[in-house]
């Protein structure tokens, strides 16, 4: 795109979004490192996790700032005002994505000295592995003002939805088989939950993406597929001693 | 339980019921028109409709013909020798450039305010009054009430019910502007021309000035020519870009400042002309 008149505003607008990529690539890691550390039951990656949430924060209270600061400024127009809108908007799911990643590595606190059912454990992984590559595809869209890339992304949260469905039903089916594993499942199953939340973050993402490229709202309803509001499991028979 | 939610509700009927969004009748039809000054080809077949009782902006660069567009509307070319519309500009089904029409009868029912506030070095009452005597003959009551009552709705009354008598030149800028204002609406014209009409003014008489669009919107069809985008953003229902003579893109301003479809109008409202 041609630059504007005032180039001040072109190094105001490319510096926010300098800022937002940063802040993506920093939600990302600590993503990963939250899920890693559940895997490997590091309790001190775990507790960098939780330290490393503030600059997240940190970083979308100065692009929020900045982002206000433009707008008075610049009163920008049209894919201007349109990127800006985006900038504060995608901020905003990342600090969320941030605090459930912390919530994430907090929860491998709690469970630390608890026994791990590592296929439940994998579980977890492989929805984060899929959500990771959202949030990757993502940032990368907006990073190349990629609309079709962006709906593409869209489109694939129902895959999470379904692999934290049949979670769901795995973690229910293991606590029902033994009141011991209650504790560690309820936290996996918040981690998962959180994990399927990152997913929805991803998605928001990709809406913002879309509208600042195209000027259009997606106004199809979202690919869902989270069915554990209406999930139950049976008890399984007692087993007959004899 | 029943549901709270009206079955019957729904969105794009609640969008469309905000004030500016219903479309209402034609007013002033652009077909085909060419504007020469001289050799200058200013204004080049251009088409193009303005809603009544809607406000449309003009905007463009300078130099672009929006100006140029303003002025054929109420024949102000007239008065210039070497300077000549061709194509039609119906209002109210008559052709305003057409020969046969009298450019006086046209610009009572299409008035016009400058950039500049051009107020007669005469009383303020008297500058009401003047265009009024052209067209009517009213008793000094009927005159008062006409006065008063264009003041009012130029949001100029308070400030100057006891001063009626004095200059209207010893005003401050912004209170002569809302006074030409006056001026224009006294012989109740259809149409109001705004030749940027608050270029010249301090931010607090221009947002006095904006309001009172808002209120004219009301009665009249408005017409404002521009250089701030906000402005036009804020004030009109509908924004069309002027560039070299053509008419690049014409709107809802609401779609025109957030997501224009052609590239040379984007490039304009962002601040990316080269």
């Amino acid at each position: 795109m041609t630059e504007h008149i005032v180039s001040a505003f072109d190094a105001e607008l490319k510096e926010l979004g300098r800022k937002v990529v940063e802040m993506g690539g920093q939600a990302e890691r600590l993503v990963a490192d939250s899920v890693l550390s559940l895997i490997r039951r590091d309790s001190t990656m775990a507790q960098r996790v939780v330290l490393l949430d503030a600059t997240i924060d940190h970083l979308q209270r100065e692009i929020e700032d900045k982002a206000v600061l433009v707008i008075a400024k610049r009163q920008p127009m049209a894919v201007d005002l349109r990127d800006i809108v985006a900038t504060l908007r995608i901020s905003n799911d990342l600090e969320r994505i941030g605090d459930l990643a912390k919530n994430v590595a907090k929860r491998v606190l709690a469970i630390e000295s608890e026994y791990h059912p590592q296929k439940l454990v994998r579980g977890v992984e492989h929805m984060s592995d899929l959500v990771l590559e959202q949030m990757k595809e993502v940032l990368d869209a907006y990073a190349g003002r990629d609309a079709e890339k962006a709906m593409g992304v869209w489109r694939k949260d129902a895959s999470v939805d379904t692999m934290y469905t049949s979670l769901f039903r795995e973690l229910l089916t293991y606590m029902m088989e033994d009141p011991r594993n209650i504790s560690v499942c309820t936290h996996l199953l918040f981690c998962a939950k959180n994990i399927e939340r990152i997913g929805d973050h991803s998605t928001n993402v990709a809406e913002t993406v879309y509208y600042m490229v195209t000027g259009q709202m997606i106004t199809d309803t979202r690919p869902k597929a989270d069915e554990t509001s209406e999930t139950t499991v049976a008890f399984p028979p007692r087993s007959v001693e004899g | 339980m029943t549901s709270a939610v009206d079955p019957t509700f729904n969105l794009s009927s609640a969008v469309a019921a905000k004030p500016g969004a219903v479309e209402t009748p034609t007013k002033i039809q652009v077909n085909k028109l060419n504007f020469y000054y001289g050799q200058n080809h200013a204004l080049k077949n251009i088409n193009f409709t303005i809603p009544e009782k809607r406000v449309t902006a003009m905007i463009g660069p300078s130099g672009c013909g929006k100006s140029t567009l303003l002025r054929v509307f109420n024949r102000m070319y007239d008065l210039y020798p070497g300077q000549r519309a061709e194509g039609e500009v119906m209002f109210d089904g008559v052709n305003v450039v057409g020969k046969e029409l009298d450019s006086t009868v046209v610009r009572s029912r299409i008035g016009m305010v400058f950039q500049k506030p051009t107020p007669f070095p005469m009383s303020i009452y008297d500058n009401i009054a003047f265009g009024v005597r052209l067209h009517e003959s009213l008793n000094k009551a009927q005159m008062d009430e006409r006065v008063e009552s264009c003041l009012r709705k130029a949001a100029i009354w308070e400030e100057t019910k006891d001063r009626l008598h004095t200059s209207a030149l010893g005003m401050s800028g912004g209170q002569q502007q809302r006074l030409c204002i006056a001026r224009t609406i006294a012989v109740r014209p259809e149409v109001i021309l705004l030749d940027e009409p608050t270029s010249a003014l301090d931010p607090i008489s221009t947002s006095k000035i904006e309001d009172l669009i808002d209120e004219l919107k009301q009665e009249f069809t408005i017409v404002i020519v521009t250089h701030n985008m906000q402005q036009a953003a804020r004030c009109a229902d509908r924004t069309a870009f002027f560039y070299l003579g053509e008419l690049v893109e014409v709107g809802p301003s609401d779609v025109i400042f957030t997501n224009p479809k052609e590239i040379k109008t984007r490039d304009y409202i962002t601040g990316r002309f080269g």
